[in-house]
């Protein structure tokens, strides 16, 4: 047997300095050569747990396989017959926590870059596929019409693999463009915008319509689809309302949330204004309040728009941020300064109602709260002033009521998630599954995934006895 | 702009030309009127929008594929048309290129209904004011007012006679109308607060006052209602990207409460609103605004 090779090979990037001035892409992925190289490095063991470890089942080791014999068309069938968004998925998965976390070599502390491989061939397919006729098998056509409300990884995941059974999909979307949090919320130099539409495109290329500025709730309901004729809904709206810290001066200019931030920068392409219409304003100190992965996208973009200073300022130690390593180490290299175990308490602001300074109170760490985190206390008489001129608050989201709020029948939990069954994806209204961040609250786009995907085997079964 | 990955541009293609076949069925301009030289009305086919339209409801719309998203209130609607009427004033530079579109020709995104319609009961005296083309706003509004059973008392006002547009239609679901012009040039010299005081000094009890326009002018009539003990409601228009709750820039002080706007109104008590936060939060992108209007009207030749 060949030796183990223990040396995973370096994914090149754009220098830190570099790279905190543009907004292209930061990892630059692998050239064939490096590709083969890391696939050969997988020693095909017999008990695979890497797809265990994949929230959607692919079947990692036979596309590797295909991978290190030069076959990348046949790598690509393999990757797209579980995974509808590879693309993406090989870009934002935390991978170090699932399929590379349960690969063999990882007790050797060299797993398989799994994500990396995922990536190039993903990219190697869009490449060389012809945008039109998808290479995937689609069943007989059922004549069962489904509506998938959302566009984003959960939404489009179920699109793909109901339209795949043969069931007629219809996805309802609110924004101007498809793809979710895809789209307004990670930056282009993490997910560039052109590699989710054509993952989008890959699923409109199934058969599925999109339906553009159509806000569900608003513009007609789930009754009301359910009534004219769809025999089930997917609901994949997501947690897009944005939670604030409720302290005074919150509504001070130059205070945003992260999602009105990103929305600004990503989906109106703020950082090319005045060329296209949509304005962002920072100053010079920006202070990014929390500690997960769209702090660091909202950090970094800070940077990349031209802030001198850029902190993220967090309540809890760096051990407990919730943020991906690799998004906080990118975050460090590129500039940004963290203050932990600090918290705003009360924003301050100039005759122009612009926020200059907020007042923050320091933490300490005391016993683990039910996250299993442990708890931030504020010391008493910590409190000093910090001077900022511009604050992006990313304290995470909950669903948007929207939906939930005008659908007859449909239990939503008191975080205001819809309650769904954990392995189907079914809610308490007949006819109608929800999975993604709309069910567990913000979590992870490999996660929506697995359950937009569960809840469309969950809604073929229940169309087959329809 | 920075590609990621050039080749994947054969990609778009197919995306590009969906959109463009989704946006050839829909958001037509089927009419255009010019109400005055800076106010014009579109009339859009939005057969989906139409047929959910309330009063004191507002659409999000994207000129262009390079445009901000912004809010137009609905001035009305035809479910058996499939039409919604938006009226705007010519203010930056997406109100302006708004404007240079013609009848026959596509806004790129068109988004409603949204909001709270705005809430309609017999109440007795009900009192419309509006201000500039906010005209277009209060006539639904005061239709349905009437419908309800309400006595509609309106006041419209302009700055200077050639800005009087509507001045009919208003009339025709009112019980009276007062029109009012800054300079005097047409109707009565004044501010619409002039009427308005009287009115609530008069012998006939005003049950609820509705007014919308420019938010000096919203503050001042709730200021003026607000020892009268009338409830005053008002339409409020602050910066707004998406319009469905999801971003928080239109966030404004109701009382003790930050409300959304675009999801919890536009329709607030006058009484309760922090006026300055709001107009301090309007003017967020001043000097941005003025920097993309000025470079636009260069490069394109418009003055």
């Amino acid at each position: 047997m060949a030796e183990l090779d223990l040396n995973r090979v370096p994914m090149p990037k754009q220098e830190p300095g570099a790279r905190a001035k543009n907004f292209n892409e930061v990892a630059l992925g692998y050239s064939q050569e490096q590709a083969i190289a890391e696939a050969t490095r997988c020693i095909q063991c017999k008990k695979r747990p890497c797809i265990e470890g994949c929230p959607v089942g692919v079947d990692i080791p036979e596309f590797i396989q295909a991978l290190r014999d030069s076959d990348i068309a046949e790598a690509a069938r393999v990757l797209k017959s579980k995974n509808a968004l590879p693309a993406i998925c090989g870009r934002v998965c935390p991978q170090e926590s699932q399929c590379e976390a349960s690969c063999t070599l990882a007790k050797k502390n060299a797993p398989i870059a799994i994500g990396r491989l995922e990536r190039y061939v993903a990219d190697w397919e869009l490449n060389h596929s012809s945008g039109d006729k998808p290479d995937i098998e689609i069943a007989p056509a059922t004549g069962k019409r489904v509506a998938v409300v959302g566009t984003g990884p959960a939404g489009l995941t179920a699109a793909a693999e109901l339209a795949k059974m043969g069931h007629s999909v219809t996805m309802y979307e609110a924004l101007h463009v498809a793809g979710g949090v895809l789209m307004y919320g990670i930056p282009e130099f993490r997910l560039p915008k052109d590699i989710v539409q054509a993952e989008v495109n890959y699923v409109r290329s199934l058969g599925v319509e999109v339906k553009l500025d159509a806000v569900m709730g608003k513009m007609t309901t789930v009754d009301e689809l359910l009534e004219e004729g769809y025999d089930a809904v997917f609901l994949g709206t997501g947690a897009g309302l944005p939670m604030f810290l409720n302290v005074p001066g919150e509504n001070l200019k130059g205070i945003y949330s992260a999602n009105e931030f990103l929305t600004r920068t990503n989906l109106m392409k703020a950082y090319l204004f005045p060329e296209y219409d949509t304005p962002i304003k920072l100053g010079k100190t920006v202070a990014v309040i929390g500690g997960g992965n769209v702090a660091m996208d909202a950090a970094r973009c800070a940077l990349r728009l031209g802030a001198p200073k850029v902190y993220i300022v967090y309540r809890r130690s760096r051990e407990e941020m919730p943020a991906r390593l690799e998004e906080v180490e990118n975050a460090e290299e590129e500039g940004v300064e963290f203050k932990l175990l600090t918290n705003p308490v009360r924003f301050i602001g100039n005759d122009e109602h612009w926020v200059t300074a907020m007042e923050c109170v320091v933490m300490e760490l005391g016993e683990p709260d039910e996250s299993g985190r442990r708890r931030p206390v504020p010391q008493p008489g910590s409190e000093y002033q910090m001077d900022v001129d511009t604050v992006v608050v990313a304290l995470g989201t909950t669903p948007n009521p929207l939906v939930p709020t005008t659908t007859t029948g449909l239990e939503t939990s008191k975080r205001g998630t819809v309650v769904a069954d954990p392995d189907t994806g079914k809610t308490t209204k007949p006819g109608v599954w929800a999975g993604g961040d709309v069910v567990t609250g913000s979590a992870t786009v490999i996660s929506a995934m697995g359950a937009g995907k569960a809840a469309a085997a969950s809604i073929d079964e229940y169309l087959k006895g329809t | 702009m920075g590609m990621g990955n050039p080749a994947l541009l054969a990609c778009s293609e197919p995306w590009a030309r969906n959109t463009e076949r989704e946006r050839r069925e829909m958001f037509r301009i089927e009419k255009r009127e010019d109400l005055t030289p800076e106010i014009h009305l579109f009339e859009i086919a939005a057969p989906e929008v139409a047929r959910k339209a309330q009063a004191g409801q507002f659409v999000i719309v994207r000129a262009d594929e390079t445009g901000e998203r912004i809010p137009l209130t609905i001035a009305d609607w035809d479910r058996d048309k499939g039409t919604i009427t938006v009226v705007f004033m010519e203010v930056g530079k997406t109100t302006r290129k708004l404007a240079t579109l013609q009848q026959g020709e596509y806004l790129q995104n068109f988004a409603g209904p949204l909001g709270v319609p705005t809430h309609i009961e017999k109440y007795g005296t009900v009192v419309c004011v509006a201000g500039g083309f906010a005209i277009a706003t209060i006539v639904p509004i005061a239709r349905a007012m009437r419908e309800a059973g309400n006595k509609v008392v309106s006041i419209m006002g302009f700055r200077s006679k050639e800005l009087v547009f509507w001045e009919e239609r208003l009339r025709g679901v009112s019980d009276e109308l007062i029109v009012m012009t800054d300079d005097g040039t047409y109707g009565r010299k004044g501010l619409v607060t002039e009427p308005l005081k009287e009115l609530l000094e008069g012998d006939e009890k005003v049950e609820r006052v509705i007014a919308i326009g420019p938010t000096v002018m919203m503050k001042f009539s709730s200021l003026t209602t607000k020892p009268f003990g009338v409830k005053t409601i008002v339409s409020l228009n602050p910066i707004m990207v998406d319009g469905t709750g999801m971003c928080g820039c239109c966030r404004v002080s109701i009382g003790d409460v930050t409300k959304f706007t675009c999801v919890d109104g536009p329709d607030f008590d006058g009484h309760l609103v922090d006026w300055d936060e709001l107009m301090a939060r309007q003017r967020t992108f001043c000097d941005e605004e003025k920097r993309s209007l000025e470079l636009w009207q260069h490069s394109s030749g418009r003055t």
